[in-house]
């Protein structure tokens, strides 16, 4: 089941519809590492609202592509995780760290213009 | 075969240790079997409506976890719980397919007059486990991708043993109680 990736202005938005399987994420995390190149995208966003488990494997794979996207020069946020999924993640001992989340979509994309605005703002100070 | 047969006790739940206690009730859906599901003459206490779900790729994984969330659905968990169960699931799942290739998970729903619950059955035939202690103390984190990611598992859920033999397999089993 494939990951339909939109690309929105300066982003690239994922949007996961239902449960993957360890190679969907591997290629998700792919498809999204390109396209960061491809589309010069400055933010990506990973939708995981109907997701209901992110195992250990999963949440790796989201980290990894959080730090994949950001040695490629952008930013990565996950949005959507239940409650229920973070309860389950923590009792795991999985907290996804140094990976930006919020919310929502709407969460996620005010983090990412704050966050292109204030590296903008450092580039032309340096 | 008849007198065989006629030797044999009913198709009857009998407590395992003899004891009397108090009787194991089936809920509806065990005594409708389904394809899935496995009724053994030999042994009802334990086979009676066990789920099994064959693991040999990745997408087995998650038809083990969608079925046992299904599963646990039934038996009336919260959907806290049901997350919990699923994830557990996709945890043991992933160790078969990762270190043993193929096995399988049993799913069935518990029930007693008390208690309901659902019981996790991990097996395999792979290379087992060298020292099973330290592979359930290892760190707090499974994220880092060392170890098994058992520890994690047994905090998922409220019952867990683990038995394993270098060469012979692994079958890890874990049960959950309904609050």
């Amino acid at each position: 089941m494939e990951v339909p990736i939109l690309k929105q202005h300066d982003y690239l938005i994922a949007t996961i519809q239902a449960a993957l399987t360890d190679a969907d994420l591997l290629h998700l995390r792919d498809a999204l590492v390109q396209r960061v190149g491809k589309f010069r995208s400055r933010g990506v966003i990973v939708d995981v609202t109907a997701l209901d488990v992110l195992d250990s494997f999963a949440s790796r794979t989201l980290r990894d592509i959080a730090h994949m996207i950001r040695l490629r020069g952008a930013d990565t946020v996950i949005v959507g995780i239940q409650p229920e999924v973070a309860f389950a993640m923590i009792q795991l001992g999985l907290n996804l760290e140094g990976v930006a989340t919020a919310l929502d979509l709407e969460e996620g994309l005010a983090f990412l213009n704050k966050q292109v605005k204030s590296r903008t703002l450092a580039d032309r100070t340096s | 075969m008849k007198r065989a047969d006629s030797s044999r006790p009913q198709e009857v739940v009998v407590p395992q240790n003899g004891r009397p206690s108090e009787p194991i009730r089936l809920s509806p859906r065990d005594s409708a079997p389904r394809l899935s599901t496995v009724s053994s003459r030999a042994d009802p206490s334990l086979k009676l409506g066990e789920t099994r779900v064959p693991i040999a790729s990745d997408l087995d994984i998650v038809k083990a976890r969608q079925e046992g969330r299904r599963i646990a659905s039934d038996v009336g968990f919260s959907l806290t719980d049901l997350v919990l169960i699923a994830t557990a699931i996709s945890e043991l799942a992933r160790n078969i397919v990762r270190y043993a290739r193929n096995g399988e998970i049993a799913i069935k729903s518990l029930s007693n007059s008390v208690h309901s619950g659902i019981e996790i059955i991990a097996r395999d035939e792979g290379p087992g486990i060298k020292d099973v202690d330290q592979v359930m103390q290892v760190g707090f984190s499974t994220s880092a991708g060392l170890g098994l990611g058992l520890p994690g598992v047994r905090r998922l859920m409220d019952e867990f043993a683990i038995q394993s033999k270098l060469g012979h397999g692994t079958t890890v089993i874990t049960k959950k109680w309904k609050n």
